[in-house]
């Protein structure tokens, strides 16, 4: 079972990178299961979202704990919400970010084995393609090739099922440059960007 | 799917998404033949659809919580009448204090309005327990509700296998209205009743509720024969044969239970589970023979009567009272605190070793430092 535990605020749309990750884990065959945490439902508050894939049936309800995977889709909830509990030595980080960021300070954040965790310019790369700060489906690209928990054309598949017309195309594009932005070795092992990367590290930006 | 043709409700979470597609589906024409009917409150919603019901047409509403309870007159009014109403009810707890997330306190509350209350296990059955209603709820003349645990299964994404539209069609015929307000062949239905004849109507509601049994059970049974697929029923047993221990629940429970027992028989430990589907009419029978080879029963359940304790585990206990078996109660999850099969799998290893008492309500996740911190000791 592979776990992945996504927090955000209100409106990035964390709910729907959750349940797009289970369509495109289902559409590859695989069983899955998306469900959020709401706190009062209102633009801005935090929100968590969990997805499970797995190769068998997944039978029970429960927030993920122990998650293989955490994205962070906003930066300003490292010291706001325990986005990091839980994690293990072998959970990936995935962290929007386009500034300079350490996780000192940050409940659990010596927890992060460091070549695990990466950071991607998710907004700022969604504010180029989408013209729209909503950076999921970056992450979610990024997030297939940091993790191959699902291949990229999955994703796409997800999005174009979630999405019509030209907000889908655009989407696809960003999730495919964040997929190509995380950078793989000919072993097929996640190669760290880094903890604390200035500028980002996708989309060409300074 | 079902073809409701008068769906009348007022959104509160975690029911607004239903409520909300169900109108887009209208609007688009998607559901034909419907009338969505806006309404001011949950009181007008069951108002409205006790209306529908009555001149035959087939309706539909949602609640949850506060908006369950704000609707409860006229939800022992539609019982009463005998109108074949379905609800779903998107589980949450009811205040004070306020909380939005899911517990089984809304539902229980209304336990003796007569109606029908069936409780999906997971998004798969919540779905075919709607198909299921409206039959039960038609071939009964009795109102049912689908219970789902507000977002546990609410919001959940899960693979769902949708039937086919002329599958549903050829499992849920046409309503045809057992009476019908006809100003053609004008009638009264509600009027007063007095104390000459009030007890023969609650009797009769009595005798079809029993009769009711039998129909949840045949009802699941052609549903299995129609597609392929075990859903709904009773109750549901998992692991209960030459079982010492069984853990019984409802809801969106039961999923975390089957894992737990898994666990614990590969331990040694002979341990069952059983689900209740259906929590009114009350399975006695049913609970008596999927629980009569057990030593230990314990009853988990997301509600609970304050005052007195559990409410599904008195129902258990007085089925099985003339059974050398105890039966443990406990609650948890009130107020959407979540059920992990860690502390399920606690509680099923505390009662295998007997090291839970009876005659007592046990809490299975109490907080004790925040009630240390609070000056309760």
């Amino acid at each position: 079972m592979f776990n992945v535990r996504f927090h955000g605020r209100g409106g990035q749309g964390v709910v729907t990178a959750a349940e797009m990750l289970s369509v495109a884990a289902f559409d590859c065959g695989l069983h899955a299961q998306a469900f959020p945490t709401f706190g009062s439902e209102r633009t801005g508050a935090p929100v968590t979202s969990y997805c499970r894939v797995d190769d068998r049936p997944i039978r029970f309800h429960e927030p993920i704990e122990e998650p293989q995977a955490i994205v962070v889709q906003d930066p300003t909830l490292l010291h706001a919400v325990p986005v990091l509990a839980g994690v293990q030595p072998s959970s990936y980080v995935l962290l929007n970010t386009s500034r300079e960021l350490s996780l000192a300070g940050v409940p659990d954040g010596d927890r992060v084995a460091p070549d695990r965790l990466v950071t991607l310019a998710a907004t700022d790369l969604a504010r180029e393609v989408l013209g729209r700060p909503v950076p999921n489906t970056a992450l979610l690209g990024a997030l297939a090739a940091l993790t191959g928990v699902v291949p990229l054309e999955a994703v796409l598949v997800a999005i174009r099922q979630r999405f019509a017309g030209p907000v889908a195309e655009a989407n696809v594009e960003l999730a495919v440059r964040a997929h190509a932005s995380v950078a793989h070795d000919s072993m097929g092992t996640v190669r760290a960007m880094g903890p604390a990367r200035a500028g980002g590290t996708v989309g060409g930006r300074a | 799917m079902c073809r409701p043709q008068v769906v009348a409700a007022y959104p509160i979470s975690p029911q607004t998404h239903i409520v909300e597609a169900l109108s887009d589906l209208v609007r688009t024409g998607e559901l034909a033949q419907c009338e969505y009917l806006t309404v001011e409150s949950e009181f007008a919603a069951m108002s409205a659809c006790i209306g529908a019901s009555a001149v035959g047409a087939r309706a539909y509403t949602a609640s949850a919580s506060q908006g369950l309870l704000f609707m409860a007159e006229a939800v022992f009014n539609a019982s009463g009448l005998g109108l074949p109403i379905v609800m779903t009810v998107a589980n949450r707890a009811i205040g004070a204090p306020i909380n939005i997330w899911n517990d089984h306190s809304d539902a229980m509350a209304l336990r003796d309005a007569g109606w029908i209350q069936l409780y999906a296990a997971d998004v798969q059955e919540a779905t075919d327990l709607h198909l299921q209603a409206f039959v039960v709820a038609e071939r009964t003349s009795l109102p049912v509700m689908v219970c789902m645990d507000g977002f546990v299964l609410t919001h959940a994404v899960e693979e769902v296998d949708l039937p086919e539209q002329e599958q549903v069609d050829a499992f849920v015929p046409p309503f045809v209205p057992q009476q019908l307000l006809d100003p053609d062949d004008p009638v009264t239905i509600g009027a007063m009743v007095g104390p000459e004849a009030f007890t023969e109507v609650r009797y009769l509601m009595q005798q079809r509720m029993d009769t009711a049994i039998g129909t949840v059970a045949e009802v699941a049974h052609d549903f299995r024969e129609a597609f392929g697929r075990s859903s709904g029923g009773l109750v549901r047993g998992y692991r209960l044969e030459d079982a010492d221990t069984v853990l019984v629940t409802l809801g969106s429970v039961a999923g975390a239970a089957t894992e737990v027992v898994d666990e614990l028989r590969e331990q040694g430990i002979a341990a069952g589970t059983l689900t209740l589907t259906c929590f009114r009419p009350w399975p006695d029978e049913a609970v008596r023979e999927a629980l009569a080879g057990a030593r230990r029963v314990v009853v988990l359940e997301r509600a609970f009567s304050v005052g007195r304790g559990s409410i599904v585990g008195q129902d258990v206990r007085d089925s099985l009272h003339d059974l050398p078996v105890t039966v443990v109660e406990a609650v948890g999850g009130l107020g959407g605190r979540p059920v992990r099969r860690s502390d399920v799998r606690r509680l099923v290893e505390g009662v295998a070793a007997d090291l839970l008492p009876t005659g007592r309500l046990h809490f299975l996740d109490l907080d004790h430092a925040l009630l240390a911190s609070a000056g309760v000791r």
